[in-house]
């Protein structure tokens, strides 16, 4: 990759990231350990003729991404635990009505205040499960400052062409880490834009499916005027609760994400020669993941090594992939226990499956997962 | 000549959900003619709204029309403004969507004087729930959460928004629907954030429960029970006892924060 190389800390990659991947508006509201994605973005929007805003609270940030991504810009907010529990209601809203846009979750420890300085793996479920209804859930999970660049530039993609919420979930370790990135040149990565009609505006239906599964979105003021509503809505945008319309809507939205695997899914999958224990991890921990499982084949013990870049949707092929080779899969994380679930569910016990979990604000370190690895060879 | 509003309305969505004897309609003309008087193009006028029985009018009319989450059609609609400051962004809320549940971003939207319009659709009731007192309620009346009278006091919409800084601000009563439509038409004309309190009345959940006539009478109360604030300047402190004031209680021009983002990009870019 050419481009230019900078040091940069993680929160300040994913902003520089969401440029290139075309953001114009951040909508944001000071929380630690995430500000410096909107303190970046307030020198720098104005710069590309974008705009920042600092909302009253997270849930107002959080609609105004909504309300100017509905005029066509590509927008951002950023967050921390608290944040996310409140913008979680219009998280639901861009779901159901189908508006691109993107949410930084920098991971801290705890529920409610808990450890605002502090890194946290606890918010994976919530990715998934926490706005209320169901929803598409697509969550992305960088491990290096490199990598939360390249992948805050996929979410954008990935938002656009599925008009769908994506969260980008990182953690206080990777948020506030400098590591040496490049920045390519423009152009060297794909940039997606969300599909937009051809039709003339009069013919124009917001929901009509009958060219794909994401139908087309016209920019509020372009001409196509068009009605948008939280309430279940039938192809011309307006409410209905007719349940032979509100079924397959509901089902569509969730076909969006597992007829596009192809293009959400990542991951790495390092494999060994006689691997009897394999190592699950994402984000920060699969740093120590890497380290104990680089440790563990110097002393003569092979073990695989699977990192989910792409969270949500999991990816479960690999895992039983893995599952199938190994007797234990270890899944260090920093929560009490949840990607492990998921880890156990798509492997259907074909493997035993024990978790590394910390908790106490301090990171996993490569001895916690080597030392969990040695007692169960 | 009548007024026709087809041309503002979307074919095929009505009748309205709104009860036989409510008032929003009132306002929804008032402000359908407001925006005929200014003439603002459909295709570059945005209205937003959060959840209640005026949330829902912007379903029946031919815009760009956001219907939002509840309390929230101010931080959705600063986001459209923001993004796309050419447009007409006009917010339409009932009193418990505005002041309570979207307290927080009412104030701020008055502070920020964001060039928005906001029509609070205000008949001291939660209607759609089933008449839950709101934050307009006066204390001491009945609603289904207030079955020994309300202990709350209510706001005061205009007090409200000229504390928190918006720069139009005006109360008008669906009695009173030709002053009522002006208002909306000066709130949309005016360069910064406005805000029209457009008092409603609700006769289905509220009047029955207060004893407070047919739709018609509680419309006719206004007619009695309103004065407007020069007039009201040469009334005795005893005529004025108990009169809801109406008029425009403030405009005045301050920069507007788009314009004021404007100069910032500006700043940015070195130019």
């Amino acid at each position: 990759m050419s481009g230019k190389e900078v040091f940069y800390q993680g929160n300040e990659a994913c902003a520089e990231g969401a440029l290139y991947a075309g953001c114009r508006f951040f909508g944001g509201y000071p929380i630690t350990p995430s500000t410096e994605v909107a303190e970046f973005l307030s020198h720098r929007l104005p710069k590309a003729g974008g705009a920042f805003i600092q909302m009253e609270d997270e849930i107002a940030a959080m609609a105004s991404i909504i309300g100017a991504s509905l005029v066509g810009k590509k927008s951002l907010t950023a967050t921390s635990g608290p944040g996310m529990s409140l913008k979680l209601e219009n998280l639901g809203f861009a779901c159901l009505t189908e508006i691109p846009c993107v949410i930084v979750n920098v991971m801290r420890g705890g529920p409610s205040t808990g450890l605002p300085t502090g890194p946290g793996q606890s918010d994976v479920m919530q990715a998934k499960w926490g706005t209320h209804g169901d929803h598409p859930a697509i969550a992305l999970a960088p491990a290096s400052v490199q990598e939360i660049f390249n992948e805050t530039v996929r979410a954008f993609n990935i938002s656009e062409r599925l008009r769908t919420p994506v969260i980008l979930l990182t953690d206080e370790i990777i948020g506030h880490m400098r590591e040496k990135i490049i920045i390519p040149e423009e152009g060297e990565l794909e940039i997606w834009d969300r599909p937009r009609p051809d039709c003339p505006p009069e013919k124009y239906l917001p929901y009509d499916t009958s060219k794909g599964i994401v139908p087309p979105m016209a920019d509020f003021g372009s001409g196509y005027r068009w009605h948008v509503t939280g309430l279940n809505h039938d192809a011309s945008g307006f409410p209905t609760n007719k349940p032979s319309l509100v079924q397959p809507e509901e089902e569509r939205l969730l076909a969006k994400v597992t007829e596009n695997i192809d293009i959400i899914e990542k991951y790495e999958y390092f494999k060994k020669d006689g691997a009897r224990v394999g190592v699950v991890a994402y984000g920060s921990s699969a740093r120590s993941a890497k380290a104990a499982v680089r440790q563990a084949h110097e002393e003569g013990v092979p073990v695989d090594f699977l990192r989910p870049v792409t969270l949500w949707p999991y990816p479960v092929k690999p895992t039983v992939e893995m599952a199938e080779k190994v007797d234990v899969i270890v899944v260090p994380e920093m929560n009490l226990g949840q990607m492990i679930d998921e880890v156990q569910r798509c492997i259907e016990g074909r493997a035993k499956v024990v978790g590394v979990n910390r908790v106490d604000g301090d990171p996993i370190t490569p001895e916690n997962i080597l030392e969990k690895i040695r007692e169960v060879v | 000549m009548a007024f026709n509003y087809d041309h503002y309305m979307r074919p095929g969505k009505l009748p309205h959900i709104w009860c036989p004897g409510c008032a929003h309609g009132i306002v929804m003309k008032a402000i359908i003619r407001a925006i005929d008087k200014v003439g603002l193009e459909k295709d570059r006028t945005v209205i937003v709204s959060g959840i209640g029985c005026a949330s829902r009018m912007p379903g029946y009319v031919d815009f760009n029309t956001l219907h939002t989450t509840h309390g929230r059609s101010l931080a959705f609609a600063t986001g459209v403004k923001m993004a796309d400051p050419t447009l007409n962004v006009i917010c339409v809320a009932g009193d418990g969507d505005a002041l309570a549940i979207g307290g927080n971003h009412f104030i701020h939207a008055c502070r920020r004087n964001i060039d928005i319009t906001m029509v609070v659709f205000n008949n001291n009731i939660y209607g759609m729930t089933g008449g839950q007192f709101s934050p307009t309620t006066p204390h001491g009346r009945f609603a289904s959460t207030t079955p020994y009278g309300n202990p709350d006091y209510a706001f005061d919409v205009v007090e409200l928004s000229m504390g928190a800084g918006a720069t139009y601000v005006s109360r008008g009563t669906v009695y009173h629907a030709v002053p009522l439509e002006k208002q909306v038409a000066d709130g949309i004309t005016h360069p910064g954030f406005s805000v029209i309190d457009a008092l409603c009345t609700c006769p289905t959940t509220y009047g029955r429960r207060n004893k407070l006539g047919s739709a018609t009478d509680m419309i006719l109360w206004f007619k009695d029970n309103t004065v407007g604030i020069k007039a009201a300047e040469k009334l005795s402190p005893e005529e004025r006892e108990g009169k809801i004031l109406t008029g425009v209680f403030r405009e005045v021009i301050k920069p507007e924060y788009c314009q004021e983002y404007q100069k910032i990009i500006e700043m940015a870019q070195g130019k």
